[in-house]
């Protein structure tokens, strides 16, 4: 990492030897060193020096003003404060819409669905890789029949629903607007979002089934159809988060994630979109680690990037298409097994740099997420800690209260300057799709995440329990332990729902749905046809692998 | 003289998280083991497979879903059912204490949850692997 360069003339370099050289004389500094989470070099102090050649109006602008670094809302929280939207999700539907029962009367004010690695993988039940994965990391969702169970008694008109899904998610999708037409709501009115990014999954998550390009096809597909038909609807969610995961820097989270998004951008005008016609439905997901200010940074900068990406790139006019909307979830990888509470800490932080960052909605983990899927009391404990942020610390009084900081704004111009260099990294490769075939971003993600490795083994990064502080004899936490019942439960519905279905109608919709898989018409319409007629998601998923084909990766360490 | 611990590292399962799969192959390599990182979604059937054909000493498993209780199990019989008895089969991932017992029962003791230092695991692999002399 480069070292900040010293000035030797200025206000700083006075300031440096007359009064800091002193100082460390008769005092030096703790040893370091002095860096980011992420490695990177910090000053011990910016100054005025340090932002100069930053234009405020041109490149800061004020909120909800074009460039967007302070908001896209001119009130800030004190128009409306950002949605807390707890991600949940286990065993059978019925467990898990009892769960969001609990939540929405908790205060929770978004759903967020996640789904067990069979139905992320595209796999029924009965799949021999489905062993024991059933309703595990989330809910089994095998065929509209489930999600009928789900969303049982929530009206789908009046909540909005984050769906945590990627390759299946025009399978997932048309069932929740399949079950929204059986309730009777509107699909021009009903909102909601669809992760529905799978370039993060090559680069980082791995849930991936079909090669990349048709993979561009279907989102491209959801872009269409949404233009037209649910127009509220959030049809992408451009994801950093499991690339920091995946253990990234804070940069190239960034970097990565945008020019995700651009390249979505641009399959999209390929695919004969207007720019202004599907852009402002594209929406962001990032991660909020612990490196405070580093943090905060990123999320300014990105607002910057992907305004003047949009104007400047793709010729966007309209203010909503340069507008970069987020969710962020604390960082799950940054939650440690050992003293659990201390996550609690951990997570409050995370959430308060969101906030500062000007998040438009949150998830905060549970402390005892590196040990199993939360409990209730600590699902509890999560939602409390951003209600005490909103409400009681004070900070949703001013927009971007750290707008103006020497260090944030430098900060800030940093974030910005390393993300132009990667996209031109990319740029030159040919695009995102291009750099992950040859695996670009997979290589910098397993470096950076090494590198990190090493300097915790080494202590240069104190991880508190865990590399310091260390406790012994910790009495242990209750958790929350998932049986197997959803599996027996799940197999046992799959089977009764293939005796008792039309399965005439399966095999004729499944048919039409490689038909213009195989063309090029809009998928998702024969998927909604096939939704309708019972077919599971591990069916209309083989439908679409005989067509495409899997894509499988060389593993890169 | 002793030849080189070697280790199958592998992601069972359907979950796609590899990144303490990818650090830990790294540190055991550079810790001087052979490493073969089988990458993902695969089979008890298929890491089994791999050992016998790698001439593993070691498999590693990396296994964060919850899916552990249906995977060890698996493995550990498929060894024995190949005579390889005396692989040592570790486990890093989300693994509660309450499982503890059971996965020490069946001969799997090198269990590894989220913060184990490196160096602790190297130790451990390089304390309990067969030792074997070059051929």
């Amino acid at each position: 990492m480069a070292r900040p360069v010293i000035p030797t003339t200025g206000e700083k370099a006075r300031w440096t030897r007359e009064v800091l050289e002193p100082t460390l004389r008769k005092s030096p500094e703790r040893p370091g060193p002095f860096t980011s989470i992420s490695g990177r070099a910090i000053d011990r102090l910016y100054t005025a020096e340090d932002v100069a050649g930053i234009d405020t109006l041109r490149d800061i602008g004020q909120p909800g003003e074009f460039p967007y670094v302070r908001g896209i809302h001119p009130t800030g929280y004190r128009g409306k404060l950002w949605t807390m939207r707890q991600f949940a999700g286990f065993g059978t539907p019925e467990e898990t819409n009892a769960r969001y029962k609990e939540l929405i009367a908790a205060g929770g004010t978004g759903l967020s669905v996640a789904f067990d690695l069979p139905t992320l993988m595209g796999r029924d039940p009965d799949h021999p890789l489905s062993l024991g994965e059933v309703g595990k990391c989330g809910v089994n969702i095998t065929s509209l029949a489930d999600m009928e169970r789900l969303f049982d008694g929530i009206s789908l008109a009046d909540i909005t629903t984050s769906m945590t899904i990627n390759s299946p998610a025009p399978m997932i999708f048309a069932m929740y607007l399949v079950v929204a037409e059986k309730q009777g709501a509107d699909w021009k009115k009903i909102s909601g979002t669809i992760q529905n990014d799978i370039l993060k999954e090559f680069i980082a998550q791995k849930e991936y089934i079909f090669p990349p390009r048709p993979s561009m096809r279907l989102i491209t597909d959801i872009f269409g159809f949404c233009t037209r038909e649910v127009p509220r609807w959030n049809t992408i969610s451009v994801s950093g988060y499991h690339i920091r995961e995946a253990g990234s820097t804070s940069l190239q989270e960034l970097a990565f994630t945008l020019r995700d998004g651009l390249e979505y951008v641009q399959y999209g005008v390929d695919a004969g979109l207007e720019v202004d016609d599907f852009v402002p439905r594209i929406s962001f997901f990032f991660n909020s680690h612990s490196d405070f200010f580093e943090e905060i940074a990123k999320f300014r900068a990105a607002r910057k990037l992907w305004a003047e990406a949009m104007k400047t790139r793709f010729g966007a006019t309209d203010p909503k298409s340069w507008q970069l909307r987020f969710h962020t979830q604390t960082a799950g990888v940054s939650l440690t097994a050992q003293q659990p509470y201390n996550n609690v800490v951990r997570t409050a932080l995370q959430a308060l740099a969101a906030v500062l960052g000007g998040t438009n909605s949150l998830h905060t983990n549970s402390l005892d997420e590196a040990l199993a899927l939360p409990t209730k009391e600590a699902v509890t404990i999560a939602l409390r800690t951003q209600q005490v942020i909103a409400h009681e610390s004070g900070v949703t009084n001013v927009v971007d209260p750290l707008g103006g900081s020497y260090f944030v704004e430098a900060l800030t111009r940093e974030m910005e300057q390393g993300t132009l260099k990667y996209w031109d990294t990319i740029d030159r490769m040919g695009g995102m799709v291009e750099a992950i075939e040859l695996g670009y971003p997979q290589k910098e993600i397993a470096e950076a995440s090494y590198q990190f490795q090493q300097a915790v083994e080494r202590k240069e990064k104190i991880i508190v329990g865990v590399n310091d502080f260390i406790q012994e004899n910790e009495p242990p936490i209750e958790i929350l332990y998932i049986d197997d019942k959803a599996s027996g439960i799940q197999l046992a519905r799959l089977e009764a729902l293939k005796a008792s279905r039309d399965n005439g109608a399966v095999r004729r919709t499944l048919d039409a749905l490689k038909k213009t898989a195989a063309g090029s018409g809009n998928t998702m319409e024969p998927m909604l046809e096939c939704v309708r007629a019972y077919c599971t998601v591990g069916e209309m998923c083989d439908a679409l692998r005989d067509v495409w084909g899997e894509w499988e990766e060389t593993p890169i360490i | 003289m002793d030849r080189k611990i070697r280790v199958v590292i592998a992601k069972p399962g359907l979950d796609g998280h590899d990144r303490g799969a990818k650090v830990i192959a790294r540190a055991l390599r550079d810790a001087g083991m052979e490493v073969i990182y089988t990458g993902l979604r695969q089979t008890p059937e298929m890491i089994v497979g791999a050992a016998l054909q790698e001439d593993a000493d070691v498999i590693g498993l990396s296994i964060l879903s919850g899916a552990h209780m249906h995977i060890c199990p698996k493995i550990v019989e498929l060894l024995k059912v190949q005579g390889l008895d005396d692989v040592l089969v570790v486990v890093g991932g989300i693994i509660p204490d309450q499982d503890l017992p059971k996965l020490h029962a069946m001969g799997i003791t090198g269990v590894f949850i989220p913060g184990t230092p490196m160096q602790h695991i190297v130790d451990f692999i390089a304390a309990n692997a067969r030792v074997r002399s070059d051929a």
